[in-house]
């Protein structure tokens, strides 16, 4: 090794991936990158991250400069959520590191394959708190994967792809690498093929035995009212087609969580809709009267039981899941099938039997009422804007084809409601974590990974606040993205916990904002204000057709709450139902 | 109710603190904890004694195995196993009253490893309701315990186990599952018998 930092790299080469060369630290950190495969990484720049900085300019690869580094680790989470690919972000030490943090979570809590590279002190200074030194190896220790401190030049490769082989494999995961700046001037010899990690060693607690899968047969043969509860799980383990298969041949309504949704589409017959606290009631109610669940890839997230003592009472659950830690955690099952979720069901498929599900369908679809009366399309206009209108404009605009990027709060269960997504991966939201802010950055990491693909952030007027200084990295990237505000003046969930469970104490949700159409102008961006119905559609199409990123401000009613809703604690099927009369119908016998 | 988990984990920087946030983040308090040596270079061996209700113990060790450096982990406590502790005990002692502890080790198979004018050392190994005896006879005794040291809980189990990662990391015999034989309460009392040290 020597240290003066130099190599005669020439980026076109290919040749550094067949024959071990010499490179510095930081030329092998975009090396190991570009092969695994990285295209476009997310960060922003630092001194202890300036090495890896300065070999940038050598490699393919599309840097998009942030504005906080929560952007970044948002964007590189958004960029994983709408593809599928391993996002990547990138910081300096200290300030730059911690900044990542809240984006890790976010990740950790929805199993979202990302890698984070932080700068770090050079390793002679390493534990003295100089300047920009955190300990981030042991700040994120508990919301990663799993995480490094490489310290030597020759041990960058191999950490860094076996965080791909990590982030990536099993349930998938954020891992963070945090690299010295002295391994990252120092060099060695990179040799990509040596570096290859131990192959990914299955979970040993895996089983999915013959035994088990004949059991689960079994329980779905018998079944009358068996209800498939479709997760995150299925975009995961590509499974998409034989969740499909397995629904349509054994006549099984599904119901999916909210990272769920786009696992199976929204028009299917079979598609009941999001399950949990602000699932429809039908939905919930299949749930509560079913006598078979079968769980695909999702983990009975409080937010989708309701209250455990009362949950499915009289269901026989069958769970598959890659993770045998979400095994009994949350909810008892009859039957696990632990492993992937894909390759137990292709083992299932064949020999699952034909039912006959008309009876039990028939009995959702009396609960369900008719069709026509959830069009709220064909509601008169009142002269009130209802976010739930803004997002049935928006999704008659795209046909349910665009990505949408949702913040965190009421808007989000409304588009989790009102938006019917036919496409996997359509819908980037944070889950598990609940983080506002997400939203803004996030669509940016979607827009770079499908650049073809029409993507709308859809916000609260709260939560754009928090990350909205990434509207500087949407025009610096040029990139087409169109801006839905859903603006009630109130930060709305909580006012509607509020309103519910507080006697309407709004205490600190009131909530003043900037006129967003200004702030957009002063980026440069173009913007619109929205206060009657009758103008959300023609400016969505506006915004549609504007060649750049378009900011629709809706000023929707200020106290209107999200319907149905469990109250903490109540069973899944005591839910809160829309008051009426509503301009929002739920039920025929409701109208 | 107390669980023992033995975990073979890589010998790395770090590790350990991702097994103990592991148990801090599930909310299960450890109550002892002994990492050290195996057989195989590069391999450490961890003994983690903790509270949590019986049925966590699956979800404890999917967690642990979800740790990158996490090789096998075993529930001891559910097999017949050889469970170990040692203190070591610094106990005030004058020409007096030395002899009567002399006797009183000898009774609980423990050794006075150091004798000093006014103490003596008893150095100890065996279960933990052996040393718990001893501690409690030297209190009713009056005797003053100036110092104490426990080292934890060791486990390993009866019978021909070995580890199914070792076996597949170097020539380690076939694994088999303990026989009825070690089960054997006949067992158990010869090993309490036949616990005195070696050295």
């Amino acid at each position: 090794m020597d240290n003066n930092g130099k190599t005669n790299l020439n980026p076109s080469e290919a040749a550094i991936y067949s024959q071990p060369t010499r490179l510095t630290g930081a030329e092998t950190v975009w090396a190991t990158m570009v092969g695994e495969g990285v295209r476009d990484v997310f960060g922003y720049p630092g001194g202890a991250i300036l090495p890896v900085y300065d070999a940038l300019r050598k490699f393919p690869i599309r840097h998009i400069l942030v504005r906080h580094e929560q952007g970044a680790a948002h964007m590189a989470d958004g960029y994983a959520r709408a593809s599928g690919r391993v996002g990547v972000a990138i910081a300096t030490s200290g300030p730059g590191a911690t900044n990542l943090v809240t984006g890790i979570a976010t990740a950790m809590l929805d199993s979202i394959p990302m890698v984070c590279v932080t700068g770090q002190v050079s390793s002679k200074v390493l534990g003295t708190d100089a300047f920009q030194e955190i300990d981030i190896t042991g700040i994120t220790l508990p919301i990663t994967k799993h995480n490094y401190l490489v310290n030597r030049t020759e041990d960058i490769a191999p950490a860094l792809r076996e965080a791909f082989r990590i982030a990536k494999s099993g349930r998938p995961g954020p891992v963070l690498v945090d690299i010295t700046k002295d391994a990252q001037q120092n060099s060695a010899i990179f040799d990509f093929a040596a570096a290859a990690p131990a192959p990914y060693r299955p979970h040993p607690m895996l089983s999915a035995d013959s035994v088990a899968i004949r059991e689960a047969l079994e329980l779905l043969r018998t079944a009358k009212r068996p209800v498939i509860l479709a997760g995150q799980g299925i975009l995961h383990s590509r499974a998409m087609e034989q969740v499909r298969t397995l629904a349509e041949r054994a006549q099984i309504p599904v119901a999916c969580t909210l990272l769920g949704l786009t696992a199976f589409p929204a028009s299917h017959p079979l598609n009941l809709g999001m399950m949990g606290m602000h699932g429809e009631s039908w939905v919930n109610h299949a749930i509560q009267q079913a006598d078979l669940l079968i769980a695909c890839g999702m983990r009975f997230d409080d937010r989708v039981t309701g209250s455990l003592s009362t949950y499915a009472q009289n269901a026989k659950k069958i769970h598959i899941e890659i993770d045998p830690a979400e095994i009994n955690k949350n909810v008892r099952v009859d039957v696990a099938l632990v492993g992937d979720l894909k390759e137990i069901l292709e083992t299932m498929l064949p020999r699952m039997p034909k039912r006959d599900g008309a009876a039990w369908l028939r009995t959702i679809s009396t609960m369900k009422g008719s069709a026509a009366v959830h069009d709220i399309q064909q509601l008169p206009d009142n002269g009130h804007l209802y976010a739930a209108h803004v997002i049935n404009d928006i999704w008659r605009e795209t046909g349910g084809e665009a990505i949408i990027v949702t913040d965190v709060g009421q808007h989000q269960m409304w588009e989790a409601q009102y938006y019917k997504h036919e496409q996997p991966r359509s819908l980037v939201t944070s889950g598990g974590l609940g983080t506002m802010g997400f939203a803004l950055p996030a669509a940016i990491g979607a827009k770079v990974a499908c650049p073809d693909k029409e993507v709308w952030v859809v916000a609260g007027d709260g939560g754009f606040q928090m990350t909205s200084a990434e509207l500087s990295t949407i025009v610096q990237e040029q990139l087409k993205i169109n801006i839905a505000i859903v603006n009630n003046g109130y930060l709305g969930m909580v006012r509607q916990w509020q309103e519910a469970f507080y006697e309407k104490n709004y205490e600190c949700t009131p909530l003043i904002s900037p006129d967003f159409v200004k702030l957009a102008d002063a980026h440069g961006i173009r913007g619109a204000h929205v206060n009657r119905r009758a103008e959300v559609i023609p400016t969505v199409r506006e915004a549609r057709q504007h060649g750049k990123v378009f900011l629709i401000d809706f000023h929707v009613e200020q106290e209107d709450s999200v319907y149905p809703m469990i109250p903490p604690g109540a069973a899944l099927h005591e839910m809160i139902r829309r008051p009426k009369p509503s301009p929002l119908v739920e039920t025929a016998t409701e109208i | 109710m107390l669980h023992t988990f033995v975990a073979l984990v890589e010998d790395k920087t770090g590790l350990l603190s991702r097994v103990t946030s592991l148990f801090r983040r599930l909310n299960v308090n450890i109550t002892s904890l002994t990492v050290g040596g195996t057989e195989t270079a590069g391999v450490s061996r961890t003994t983690i004694v903790a509270e949590a209700a019986e049925d966590r113990a699956p979800r404890i060790m999917a967690s642990l195995y979800k740790l990158e450096g996490v090789l096998e982990v075993d529930n001891v406590g559910r097999h017949s196993a050889v469970v170990r502790e040692l203190a070591l005990l610094k106990i005030a002692a004058s020409q007096k009253t030395r002899s009567d502890l002399f006797q009183l080790a000898e009774v609980f198979r423990a050794r006075i490893v150091d004798l000093a004018p006014e103490s003596l050392m008893m150095e100890i190994t065996g279960s933990a309701s052996k040393i718990e005896g001893l501690v409690q006879i030297l209190l009713e005794g009056n005797y003053r315990i100036l110092e104490m040291a426990r080292s934890g809980r060791m486990a390993m189990r009866r019978g021909h186990h070995t580890s199914r990662v070792l076996e597949a990391l170097g020539d380690i015999p076939q694994r088999t599952e303990p026989t009825t034989l070690t089960g054997d309460p006949k067992h158990e009392t010869l090993d309490l018998m036949a616990e005195e040290d070696q050295v």
